[in-house]
């Protein structure tokens, strides 16, 4: 009787105490980050040297205009006061007036964010799609040192691909693609054609990095001892492959593609620039060229949010699929 | 001398031949072009605006008349210079964050590592966007912003470093010795991470190189009249429809350049860390068919060869049968070839590994060879599948971590034996009980990382017994289990056996555990079987040098405490160089001239006894030799 209440009482204390714990732990992370990403936000305009009004209006402007400008951003406040103000607008969805054209942020963030969101999350789907199959059936066709020549070529071309910017990239595809064979629009986005090149501009690099990753890692798990256990089993290839070796090798694929991710929603800074694409990533350039700080304060926020929820994602996602990395960080 | 070998050797790679090769004409061009070719990059030609190529400009003009060609050479200071500014800040701030828990203790250290850890999960090109709206749009400013933004992935490398040094015994040798914060980082940890610092910081060059002209072509990086690759792309990209040439080619240029530091830096990450082992495939070896098949053997193996390419041959010639419900014991030094011997009756044996045999048949059915394929492949692993079980050494790293355990057990069940799901769990969890596990119900649908050590070896046995297994191969199934545990897993293994009729294959180099629990002994020695000899006679019966030299390295109770533990000395011998004669002579202390130039063979010496030795010890020279052995019986593994 003992031995079963002792046992049933750790089984109960596995069931939940690792969850609560890690949901603690992670909403923890999550809460700091958020204050540094706003703190930083916040303190951005502080810390340009110079006053930002005067940097935005430019030397013509008339100090009565600045004057005015600064007073209606709050800027003539303590430090404390304006961090209090701000905070507070935060959370009633007020992330301050454009200087240059005097629309409110959140009005030109609604209007731009889709666009940029559309762009990351079909790139997104697309790397998966492409490097996930790729990798893993490279994988097992060069296990243990097979076909070198299959590997050696894989590896150069996924090394080159993954190495050259987003945006170079993209100016490749619209050469080839746009100019010479007039497949797809050069720029703009209209008609499901034109999303085609700057998806793939986005993708094909982390595609690379991603089939990669998961290659190495299926070798990695190919030969581990339950790999053996599972064909000692002697179950059938594909068995051993997508029931044993799948869920071990894409547990460490999705970490390192969490942060592609979030290197993605960054790329398409530049390759909606290359496209002239109405997005985020174009407003958050002009807006820095136009020293329009509010504008470029509140376009930072969302690109930071965004890399937070990915994070988060990617944790979450972790801890379902490999039960052990809940306990593993305590 | 050994560091400027491997830097031989890594130059000697293609990739690392030729990544060297670019890499110092990137530089060289970095340091030539501007002196040599400025003139030509800024003259103004305003009879040539924005052309193409032509023999004068070779990819044309901008629109200012200026030769693409030129402009793009002598943009190559301007880029790399840039760069690596950016990628020495970055390296700075790093080693400083990555640094801060060793100088600062334990509270400072801390928080350099929270700051660390938000800080990361930024993408570099946010976090340079943001410093860059900080310190101004220009070079200054882009510089700052990449280098600063490049800092927290070294930081975190250097954490990881660090963190790995101070876990060697010679830091906290100097700490317990009272050696200062300062000096401690400056004398025993930084001179330990330089290395992959530096071939890190290479890598990164490429990517810094790359990030900076990302900048520049969106216009928040250098600033006219000065130029740099990514600004040339930026301004010729709004032509591109009239002028590809003018934004390719400083594309091509950056990628050339990053691709010159990041594969140099990989090239020598590679060459610095674990060398590949690369060898061509041998032969298929043929086997010859079987003669007869000997019906009531389990198992039947005879002149087994493993090899893998190097040439090395592990295990050359092993031939032994394993009669219904036998237990037969393999012992031996790591290295005399147990374990490959049990992974290749077990068909295990992963390319580039090759396996021959004379026979190999398991029940009456071949595994090898021509034999084998007469039956169907199917047919064969279902035989297998069903009748012989493996039990592996670690049971911490031979269960499926991501699957329940019940499942793990069933599913060999729902293949071979056509078991629905819930029979084949119905089975699982009665299987868990049969092994002994508590609350076998509620074991089955929990993880492996829930079970412990000794239960997960049990859970690995149980697995064996979903079917109706002839024989359980079992390679150091206790090695990895503590003392007590151990015993259990043993009395398991004696008791399946009595009540299945299961015949065992236990390979140990725990010479007590095989003389506990086996029927007979196969004593291994550099692949090959040295003595076959029942488990009874192990102590005081056997006739191989080797054999008794092993029992008595076994201390007991009655062990001196005073005199030195007795050894077998000398070494194992290297499986890719045998010697011509017998392979324990250069250890032997009763070695003739024959010894080291002939090869004994395994001759019957008795009844159920072979040895391969050609001076067999008997009894009475035992005796004179080590007095008081009849004590031998018990003792640490």
């Amino acid at each position: 009787m003992t031995a079963t209440a002792s046992v049933s009482g750790a089984a109960a204390s596995f069931g939940t105490h690792p969850w609560v714990r890690f949901a603690a732990r992670r909403l923890g992370r999550l809460v700091g980050s958020v204050l540094v990403l706003v703190s930083a936000a916040f303190l951005m305009i502080h810390l340009i040297p110079g006053d930002p009004v005067r940097g935005a209006l430019g030397p013509a402007a008339a100090q009565s205009v600045v004057d005015a400008q600064r007073e209606s951003l709050g800027l003539n406040d303590p430090l404390w006061v304006q961090y209090l103000h701000f905070l507070q607008h935060l959370f009633t969805g007020n992330l301050g007036t454009s200087i240059t054209t005097g629309l409110p942020v959140s009005d030109v963030i609604r209007d731009r964010l889709p666009a940029t969101l559309q762009l990351a999350v079909a790139a997104f789907v697309v790397a998966v799609l492409i490097a996930l199959p790729l990798g893993l059936a490279m994988g097992v066709l060069t296990r243990a040192g097979r076909r070198p020549r299959a590997e050696l070529s894989f590896t150069s071309t996924t090394v080159v691909l993954a190495a050259i910017p987003e945006f170079l990239l993209a100016v490749g595809l619209v050469y080839v693609f746009a100019v010479t064979l007039h497949w797809f629009p050069v720029a703009g986005r209209g008609s499901a054609s034109s999303y085609v090149l700057p998806v793939l501009a986005l993708a094909i690099g982390p595609a690379a990095v991603l089939a990669r990753i998961c290659r190495v890692e299926l070798l990695a798990v190919l030969q581990t001892d339950y790999l053996r256990t599972a064909r000692a089993k002697r179950l059938p290839a594909v068995a051993v492959y997508l029931r044993h070796a799948l869920p071990n090798a894409v547990t460490a694929t999705i970490t390192l593609g969490g942060l592609l991710l979030g290197g993605m929603v960054a790329g398409t800074v530049l390759v909606e620039n290359v496209f002239s694409w109405p997005g985020l990533g174009s407003t958050i350039v002009s807006s820095i060229l136009a020293k329009d700080y509010p504008l470029v304060q509140g376009v930072v926020l969302v690109y930071g949010a965004g890399v937070l929820l990915v994070n988060l994602a990617v944790d979450v996602i972790l801890a379902v699929l490999d039960p052990r990395s809940t306990i593993r960080e305590s | 001398m050994k560091r400027t070998a491997r830097w031989i050797a890594v130059l000697r790679t293609p990739v690392g031949a030729g990544a060297g090769v670019l890499l110092l004409a990137v530089l060289l061009l970095a340091l030539v072009a501007p002196l040599l070719w400025s003139h030509q990059a800024t003259a103004i030609d305003t009879e040539h605006l924005l052309e193409g190529t032509s023999a004068k400009h070779w990819l044309g003009t901008d629109n200012l008349g200026r030769d693409i060609f030129y402009r793009v050479l002598v943009a190559s200071r301007t880029s790399i210079l840039l760069a690596l500014i950016a990628t020495s800040i970055a390296v700075v701030c790093g080693l400083a964050l990555g640094c801060a828990p060793t100088v600062l203790g334990r509270r400072g250290g801390r928080l350099a590592t929270a700051v660390v850890n938000i800080a990361v999960a930024f993408p570099g090109l946010l976090l340079a966007l943001f410093f860059a709206v900080v310190f101004g749009v220009g070079a200054k400013g882009a510089v700052l912003a990449i280098g600063l933004a490049g800092a927290p992935s070294f930081a975190r490398l250097t954490q990881t470093l660090v963190a790995g040094i101070e876990k060697r015994d010679f830091v906290a040798a100097a700490r317990i010795a009272g050696v200062g914060r300062f000096r401690m980082l400056s004398r025993h940890i930084l001179p330990n991470i330089a290395e992959p610092l530096v071939v890190n910081a290479t890598i990164g060059a490429g990517g810094t190189l790359l990030a900076f002209a990302g900048l520049s072509f969106l216009g928040l990086g250098v600033q006219p009249p000065a130029y740099d690759w990514g600004r040339l792309m930026g301004e010729s990209l709004n032509s591109i429809y009239v002028h590809p040439a003018a934004a390719l080619a400083p594309g091509v240029a950056v990628v050339i350049a990053g691709l010159a530091f990041n594969l140099f830096g990989e090239a020598v990450a590679k060459g610095f860390g674990v060398p590949v082992l690369k060898g061509s495939r041998l032969p298929q070896g043929e086997t010859a068919p079987a003669a007869e098949v000997d019906e009531d053997a389990v198992l039947v193996v005879k002149d087994l060869h493993v090899s893998f390419p190097g040439p090395v041959t592990p295990v050359r010639g092993i031939s032994f049968t394993i009669g219904r419900s036998e237990i037969v014991g393999v012992v031996g030094e790591s290295g005399s070839g147990k374990s490959l011997t049990a992974l290749a009756v077990a068909q295990l044996i992963e390319s580039p590994g090759q396996v021959r045999a004379a026979e190999l048949s398991f029940l009456g059915a071949p595994l090898l060879g021509r034999a084998a394929v007469r039956s169907t492949a199917a047919a064969r692993r279902r035989l297998l599948g069903t009748s012989f079980a493996m039990v592996f050494q670690d049971p911490m790293t031979s269960l499926n971590p991501t699957m329940r355990v019940g499942a793990q057990l069933a599913e060999g069940a729902r293949e071979h034996q056509g078991m629905s799901r819930r029979q084949a769990m119905n089975r699982a969890v009665d299987r868990l009980r049969a092994v002994r596990i508590p609350l076998p119900e509620r074991r089955a649908h929990q993880y492996p990382h829930e079970f412990s050590g000794g239960m997960r070896q049990r859970a690995m046995i149980g697995m064996g017994l979903m079917g109706t297994p002839a024989l359980i191969v079992a390679d150091e199934p206790t090695t990895a289990l503590d003392v007590t545990v151990q015993r259990q897993v043993l009395e398991l293994l004696e008791q399946i056996r009595t009540e299945n009729e299961v015949a065992v294959l236990l390979i140990s180099h725990d010479i007590t555990v095989v003389g506990q629990v086996c029927d007979r002994v196969l004593v291994m020695y550099a692949g090959r079987i040295v003595e076959d000899l029942p488990a009874s006679e192990l102590y005081t019966g056997a006739r191989h040098p080797y054999t008794r030299a092993l029992s008595a390295a076994v201390p007991d109770l009655d062990t001196p405490l005073d005199e030195p533990l007795a050894v077998i000395s000398g070494r194992p011998v290297d499986p890719a160089h045998y010697p011509s004669g017998c392979a324990f002579a250069a250890r032997c202390e009763f070695a003739t001239d024959r010894c080291r130039t002939e090869d004994p063979a395994l001759v019957s010496h008795g009844p159920a006894h072979q040895v391969a030795c050609w001076n067999p010890q008997g009894s009475a020279a035992w005796q004179a030799r080590y007095p008081g052995t009849e004590s031998i019986r018990t003792g640490q593994r």
